[in-house]
């Protein structure tokens, strides 16, 4: 019944000589399938921090002084105070949501979750044109405010005011999500245990509930402030001077890489620290329940009349974020369709943007299963060498990735230099870490055990990769793969420095007509490029529905 | 034929600093049923792993029908060994029906002997029924009958559970074993059951073995095992009991509760030794006296009977169960007396 009969029938060293044409297979060593991609996902994602250690390397005393010259404490100091406005203001509006949404007897509650969600699809130098032809020196309000009043001046709006505006408004999402799932996952015992341990509401709440959502609140604030540091489209069209800009016009006029190299590092270093402060509150505490026993589900809290001030809260919060830009977006789209503008050149850049969006959410969710696979299933020191690799992409903005791999295209692999591939790939290096916190999630919930019980029903290692965890772990994937495409139809300086002379995107599109303040013709591509983020975005937070079942 | 299907020969695993298991060696007989009894984090799990092959041993060797199939320089993976696994948590596949699920161990068959073999093995655990169901959509206890009927449909060598009842609660959990030891015997199937649960482990095996701190400490037949332990740390794990220190002189080893007989298996004892004597629940009396030295520290009603928790003149603390309901109450003097005439176990106090 049993075939065993290959087994070498001796206990010895020599037993190994009988077992040839066999795998001598040790547990704990990851198979090459997996272990090769994942290497090389994290070579690629050094290569931008190579770029810049090169780079910064051999700069020459011109470059050094340059790089003093234009002020950059001045634009670390810029770049700091607007990530500490957006931050703290990101945060003042979405802690309080996320609470109202998740936890009280707020009516309409999943409505106001989705709306206060979705100004995260609007791209931020989209959302920039449209506030600034709202809200700007010669815009909508102020033509309103002469017709009705005689008013010739309006207080100036470019500079740190807009970009924070726009940045909070588009970013605050962020924050509200992740802190909204640690709402949702509080355990009510916790709560009640401090009541009952002779703490009134708000004593409970100060000293049991927030201490509990500070891990998501730092990290919904990594994400908002890392999201200040490599915005470009915002920062520049409301002439707010940050790194970003500056990188870029550096690049654009100097020859010299090694300035915008310098100014990178500097950038990195900042993200860097950031990072480390996020990881630092984070410290001991642990995300999930402890012990046993499934948490109860919690009772909402009771607003009373305060329902009423929530919801005008709710609302002009809403009116600003999503209403004002889809109003001007409509306004202009409008007005463009009524002057003559053609909406025929969008198809180009509508195929562009989907395929290669379509082509990096594919490829980094696949390298994301490799790297996952990895890190969870193998937990050794070099995998956790390669997971902090993983990692950088959240500290390298597009610009940093553009210039690191442009130097590399011209440098070494000239083939790939203004390709599609390289394109993709600069997509790939700065979105991987999205992807992997996806898989990684869903694969972590996948228990070794089933895996085990594979391998004991006669499945070799690859087969039960194919048959049990690769279908499991699909949620993951998706979701991974969804995030991506949609952070790359946003993407605007990867694809204005990466792409081939002449590629348009509908990113690209918007970002040239409006930077000219042609808005009527950045309308038709923003809308479209809106629409079309929203698919993947609809798909998740559909998907959490599923999932609250 | 007297053969073992499974072997363990000093068989170890170390991990990090720790030795999880420590050169254990027992032989699993044709048609036997092992349990393995000790408290979580003993070894008893990695043992089981060691055998199916998900582990490596560090050193050793398990021999499955006399051909080594682990060593320090060999290792056949899982997949190879036909050995069949019961996880504690059940690790049913969740996208796969139950059907899917009990036929995912017969890849090697035709998709008609497929189904037929599945179909056979879920009838044996008479959820033939719920073919088409989902692991979600099951009870906990079909879940692990689904998990049975996957491991039964290969016809493994043998078969390993690991604390298979652990997560029912207590009803379903006598009915399923008895349900399970059932089927095993019918099929003539070998297993090797680890638990932390005595009564399970002695119930449904022909021989039961303890484990501490990763060694195979004794192995034997249940009533062996409660009658001769062969240390103090195996008679805890079998048996409530509790220990009195006393001095050896002839027979008798006198303690705070006075001279008692009694005998010791484990080493040879001379006068004037130092002893622990095994006192189980069930040995000692109570008599309420105002002269006795001994004190009724608390009480502990159980239904039929109570447990006394009395404190002994050295201080050392004894149960007492009782049928019933006496008349005592905590702080009330009493004195210990002796219920039958046979010795006590008594082992060398280290």
């Amino acid at each position: 019944m049993v075939e065993i009969s290959h087994i070498p029938n001796r206990f010895t060293a020599a037993g190994l000589s009988v077992f040839t044409g066999r795998r001598l297979s040790l547990a704990a060593l990851p198979p090459p399938a997996i272990l090769l991609p994942a290497l090389l996902v994290g070579a690629a994602m050094f290569l931008p921090a190579l770029y810049l250690v090169v780079r910064g390397a051999s700069a020459s005393d011109q470059a050094w002084d340059l790089f003093f010259r234009i002020r950059t404490l001045e634009t670390l100091g810029r770049t700091l105070l607007l990530a500490v406005c957006v931050t703290s203001l990101s945060a003042a509006i979405a802690v309080p949501f996320a609470w109202l949404t998740a936890r009280s007897d707020l009516p309409l509650r999943r409505m106001w979750t989705v709306l206060l969600a979705l100004p995260l699809v609007i791209p931020s130098f989209v959302g920039a044109f449209l506030y600034a032809s709202a809200l700007g020196p010669r815009g909508m309000l102020q033509s309103l405010l002469e017709a009705a009043f005689g008013v010739q001046r309006i207080p100036d709006f470019y500079g740190l005011a807009g970009a924070t505006l726009v940045l909070t408004l588009l970013s605050y999402p962020y924050m509200f999500l992740t802190v909204r799932a640690a709402v949702a996952n509080l355990d009510p015992a916790t709560d009640e245990s401090a009541r009952s341990l002779g703490h009134g509401a708000w004593s409970a709440f100060f000293r049991v509930t927030l201490p509990q959502l500070n891990p998501s609140i730092a990290a919904g604030a990594l994400l908002v402030a890392l999201y200040t540091l490599s915005d470009f489209g915002a920062v520049s069209l409301m002439r707010y001077n940050t790194f970003t800009f500056t990188i870029y016009q550096q690049y654009q006029s100097s020859i010299d890489r090694s300035i915008a190299a310098l100014l990178s590092f500097a950038l990195v270093a900042l993200a860097i620290a950031i990072l480390l402060m996020e990881s630092y509150t984070r410290g001991r505490q642990r995300y999930y329940r402890a012990g046993a026993g499934s948490a109860r589900r919690p009772r909402a809290a009771k607003l009373g009349a305060w329902k009423w001030a929530a919801i005008a809260a709710i609302i002009a919060t809403l009116a600003l974020a999503l209403a004002l830009p889809a109003g001007v977006l409509a306004f202009w789209l409008v007005r463009g369709v009524s002057n003559g503008e053609p909406l025929l050149l969008l198809w180009t850049a509508t195929q562009n943007s989907l395929i290669v969006s379509l082509a990096a959410a594919v490829i980094t969710a696949a390298m994301a299963i490799a790297m996952a696979t990895l890190l969870v299933r193998y937990p050794t020191r070099l995998n956790r060498i390669l997971e902090s690799l993983s990692y950088t992409g959240y500290a390298l903005p597009g610009v940093v990735v553009a210039l690191a791999l442009i130097f590399f295209g011209a440098n070494y692999f000239r083939l790939l230099y203004q390709t599609h591939y390289l394109l993709i790939f600069g997509y790939a290096v700065l979105f991987f870490p999205v992807a992997l916190g996806a898989v990684k999630a869903s694969l972590l919930q996948i228990s070794p055990r089933l895996e085990d019980a594979a391998r004991s029903l006669g499945h070799s290692p690859l087969r039960v990769m194919l048959r049990i965890t690769a279908p499991l772990m699909m949620p993951g994937v998706l979701m991974g793969g969804a995030l991506v495409f949609l952070l790359t139809m946003k993407e605007l300086p990867a694809t204005l420095i990466l792409g081939p002379l002449d590629f348009d995107t509908l990113a690209t599109e918007v970002w040239s007509a409006s930077a000219e303040a042609f808005f009527a013709r950045a309308a038709a591509p923003a809308l479209l490029l809106i629409l079309m983020s929203s698919v993947p975005m609809t798909l998740l937070v559909l998907r959490e529905k599923r999932a609250l079942g | 034929m007297n053969v073992p299907l499974i072997e363990c020969i000093q068989a170890s695993k170390r991990y990090a600093d720790t030795l999880a298991v420590d050169a254990v060696s027992f032989g699993l007989m044709p048609g036997e049923i092992v349990s393995i009894l000790g408290e979580s984090g003993c070894g008893k799990t990695t043992l089981l792993r060691l055998i199916a092959g998900f582990e490596a041993v560090n050193g050793g060797a398990i021999a499955i029908r006399s051909e080594p199939v682990s060593s320090e320089t060999l290792h056949l993976p899982p997949e190879r060994r036909n050995i069949g696994m019961v996880f504690q948590e059940y690790a049913l596949f969740p996208h796969m029906s139950v059907a899917q699920n009990v036929a995912f161990g017969l890849h090697n068959a035709s998709p008609a002997d497929r189904r037929h073999r599945a179909r056979e093995a879920l009838e044996l655990v008479r959820l033939a029924d719920l073919e088409s169901r989902y692991p979600h959509e099951l009870s906990g206890g079909q879940q692990q009958r689904v998990a049975l009927a996957r491991t039964l449909a290969p016809h493994p060598i043998a078969m390993l559970l690991d604390e298979p009842f652990s997560n029912l609660d207590a009803g379903l959990r006598h009915s399923l074993r008895l349900e399970v030891v059932e089927i095993l015997r019918r099929e003539n199937i070998s297993a090797i059951l680890v638990t932390h649960d005595r009564e399970e482990a002695f119930a449904v095996a022909d021989r039961a073995g303890v484990m501490v701190a990763g060694r195979l400490e004794q192995l034997g037949a249940p009533a062996d095992l409660y009658r001769a332990p062969v240390n103090p740390a195996v008679a805890r794990m079998v048996g409530d009991c509790d220990f009195l220190p006393g001095v050896a002189h002839g027979v008798f080893a006198s303690t705070a509760i006075g001279d008692l007989p009694f005998i010791c298996h484990s080493a040879a004892i001379s006068d004037g030794d130092a002893l622990l004597v095994m006192i189980r629940p069930q040995d000692l009396g109570v008599a309420a006296t105002q002269s006795g030295d001994c004190r009724v520290e608390s009480l502990e009603f159980r239904g039929g009977e109570t447990m006394a928790f009395v404190a002994t003149p050295g201080g050392a603390i004894v149960r007492c169960v009782r049928r019933g309901y006496p008349s005592l109450s905590p702080g009330a003097t009493i004195e210990l007396t002796r219920v039958h005439d046979n010795p006590f176990l008594a082992f060398p106090a280290e």
